[in-house]
C-alpha cells in the first residue's frame, strides 16, 4: 500500500531513516521506529499468519493491541503481536503458521 | 517506588499523571503501545469553530508537560494483573512487577465487533484500526474500502480516510440479527444519527433532524430513503443495504450486500458484489475495564455509557482504595472528557496522599465541575443519554458507598 506522504492537515511525512527487516525470508523496507504491521502493510502484505487450527489467513483487526490476530513470531519469540511491535534493522519476522491436529487426521482417517 | 502507577498513557492517564505530579508525587505511566497518547493520537477533526483537532498535536503537548514534571514514561509495556498485597498494588507488567499505594486505570476503549462471514479476511479491520494506520503510521489501508456500521465514530473516521486519499465506496448496515443488534435495524440507526445531524454534512439529516423527531415521520423517511443512499462527503451513507459476506480469498476482495426494508429485513433475490480491497466494521465503543475486574472491583451495567463499568464516584474513585478509574473506562466520551477525568483522578489521589493542604478541596471540586462543563460543551455526544448515564453511576455510589459513617451502610473494601 501507499504511504501517506503528504496531508492537508498533519503535513508532510518526517523523513526518517529507512532500515531492512526480513519476513518469511524475504527482505523489505521499513521507517525506523514503526511497527511490524504498518511496515507490512506499506510493503502491500496484509496476510501476518493462518489459524492455527484451520489454516485459513489472518490480518491485523484491531491494531491497538486488543484482539491478537496479527501474532507473528519475532527473532524465535512465538505470538508477538505485529501492531504493537517497533520493527528493528535486520529483525527476522516470520508468519503465524497453521499447527498439525493430530486427532482431527485420526477422524478423518476413520 | 512510585507514589502513582497509571496504567494507560491516553488523555486520561497524562492528565492524571500531570496532575499528580504538580502536587508533587511520583508517578509512572505504562502504556502498551509505542508512543504515548493512546487513541488521541488518532484523532483529527474540525471543531464547530472551523479548528481543527488534532490528537497527534495534543498528545505531544501532554508528553511534553508530564516529562516536564518528570513523569516515568514507559511504553511498549502490558498489564495483565492488578491486585492488592499489604496494602500496597501489585501491578503485574511483561517486563516485571511495579508496586505502589495508588493505581489509575486509564485503559480507554475496545470496539464492539460485529461479526459476519468472512470477517477473519485480511484488509477486514475495525474502523479504529483504520484511523491509526492512516493517522499515526500514515500508511495507506487500501485504495477503496466499504464501511459496515453507521454510527459517529465511523463518520468521524470516515472523513480522516478521505482526508487521506482514501476511497470508501459507501457505508452500509450488517445484517440484522442477535449479534448486530440495534446496528442492524435502520430506525434505531437512524434515530441516532439524528442527534449527530449537526455535525452532518448532509442536507438531508440536517432538515430530517428537525422533522424526524417524531416516530411517524422518520418512519416514512425510511420508507422512502433513496435506494443508492444519501451522499456524506460524497460517500453514499446506505440506510437500506446490509452487508452479508465479506468476499475473497487471501484477503478482502469485495462485500455481498442486499436491499434491506425499513425495519431491516432482507429483500429476497436483492444481492449484489461490490469490489472492495479493504472493509471497516464500526460497532462502536466499549470501556475497557478487565483489570479493575481482576482487581476486584464491582461493576454495573449501564448502556448510556457504553455497557460495563466499574463503580466510581464523581471524583473517580473506585470501592477499592487506592485504586482510581478516568476516561473511557468509566463511560464513552470524548478525549476532551477525559482529559477532565484525568485532572480530576490526579487531583483526587493527591488528596487521599493529604498533598495539596488547603487548597486541595476546591481543587477538585473545581475539576469535577469542569468535567461537566467540558461535557455540556462538547459538540459530539457519543450517547445522548450520556447525562442519564452519569447520573445513575452517581446515584449508584451515593448509595452505596457515600455515607461511609453510617452503621448500616456497606464499608468500603479495603
Amino acid at each position: 500500500m501507499t504511504r501517506i506522504i503528504d496531508h492537508p492537515i498533519l503535513g508532510k511525512l518526517a523523513d526518517r531513516e529507512i532500515i531492512t527487516f526480513q519476513f518469511d525470508g524475504n527482505t523489505y523496507e521499513a521507517y525506523e521506529n514503526e511497527t511490524i504491521a504498518a511496515a507490512l502493510l506499506a510493503n502491500g502484505i496484509r496476510k501476518l499468519r493462518v489459524h492455527e487450527g484451520s489454516g485459513t489467513p489472518r490480518g491485523i483487526y484491531c491494531n491497538i493491541g486488543h484482539c491478537m490476530e496479527c501474532r507473528v513470531t519475532v527473532n524465535d519469540q512465538a505470538n508477538v503481536r505485529a501492531c504493537l511491535t517497533v520493527v528493528n534493522k535486520n529483525m527476522i519476522v516470520e508468519s503465524g503458521k497453521q499447527h498439525p491436529n493430530i486427532f482431527k487426521r485420526m477422524v478423518e482417517q476413520r | 517506588m512510585s507514589d502513582v502507577i497509571v496504567i494507560g498513557g491516553g488523555p486520561a492517564g497524562l492528565a492524571g499523571a500531570i496532575a499528580c505530579a504538580s502536587s508533587g508525587l511520583n508517578v509512572t505511566i505504562v502504556d502498551e503501545f509505542i508512543k504515548p497518547g493512546g487513541r488521541l493520537l488518532g484523532q483529527l477533526h474540525q471543531e464547530p469553530s472551523g479548528e481543527w483537532w488534532n490528537g497527534i498535536k495534543e498528545s505531544e503537548r501532554l508528553h511534553q508537560e508530564a516529562r516536564k514534571l518528570s513523569v516515568d514514561i514507559r511504553c511498549g509495556v502490558s498489564v495483565y494483573n492488578l491486585e492488592k498485597e499489604n496494602h500496597l498494588w501489585n501491578v503485574y507488567t511483561n517486563s516485571g512487577t511495579l508496586t505502589a499505594p495508588f493505581v489509575l486505570v486509564a485503559t480507554g476503549a475496545a470496539e464492539y465487533p460485529i461479526p459476519l462471514p468472512g470477517w477473519t479476511l485480511p484488509g477486514v479491520m475495525s474502523i479504529g484500526a483504520a484511523q491509526v494506520m492512516t493517522n499515526v503510521h500514515r500508511v495507506q489501508v487500501g485504495k477503496k474500502g466499504i464501511i459496515i456500521g453507521a454510527n459517529i465514530l465511523a463518520f468521524a473516521i470516515l472523513n480522516e480516510l478521505q482526508l487521506a486519499g482514501i476511497t470508501v465506496d459507501r457505508i452500509v448496515l450488517p445484517e440484522r440479527n442477535q449479534i448486530s443488534q440495534k446496528a442492524g435495524e435502520p430506525e434505531e440507526v437512524m434515530k441516532s444519527l439524528l442527534n449527530a445531524a449537526h455535525l452532518a454534512p448532509s442536507p438531508l439529516l440536517r432538515f430530517g433532524s428537525r422533522f424526524m423527531r417524531r416516530d411517524w415521520i422518520r418512519k416514512i423517511g425510511l420508507n422512502f430513503y433513496p435506494k443508492n443512499g444519501v451522499k456524506v462527503n460524497g460517500t453514499p451513507l446506505q440506510l437500506r443495504k446490509a452487508a452479508i459476506e465479506i468476499i475473497g480469498k487471501d484477503h478482502v476482495e469485495g462485500v455481498r450486500i442486499a436491499d434491506i426494508d425499513a425495519n431491516g429485513t432482507i429483500i429476497a433475490g436483492s444481492e449484489t458484489i461490490y469490489e472492495a480491497d479493504f472493509v471497516c466494521i464500526a460497532g462502536g465503543l466499549y470501556p475497557l475495564a478487565e483489570l479493575t475486574a481482576v482487581a476486584g472491583c464491582p461493576f454495573q451495567y449501564i448502556p448510556e455509557l457504553g455497557g460495563h463499568v466499574p463503580h466510581h464516584s464523581e471524583t473517580m474513585e473506585t470501592p477499592l482504595e487506592g485504586l482510581f478509574v478516568a476516561g473511557n473506562i468509566t463511560g464513552i466520551e470524548s478525549g476532551k472528557i477525559a482529559m477532565a477525568q484525568g485532572t480530576t483522578a490526579g487531583l483526587s489521589i493527591a488528596k487521599h496522599v493529604g498533598k495539596g493542604a488547603g487548597t486541595i478541596d476546591e481543587q477538585l471540586q473545581q475539576a469535577v465541575k469542569n468535567v461537566r462543563t467540558v461535557r455540556q460543551h462538547a459538540a459530539i455526544q457519543f450517547n445522548p443519554e450520556i447525562n442519564s448515564g452519569r447520573s445513575k453511576m452517581n446515584q449508584l455510589w451515593d448509595d452505596l458507598y457515600a455515607n461511609n459513617n453510617r452503621e448500616d451502610s456497606p464499608k468500603k473494601i479495603v
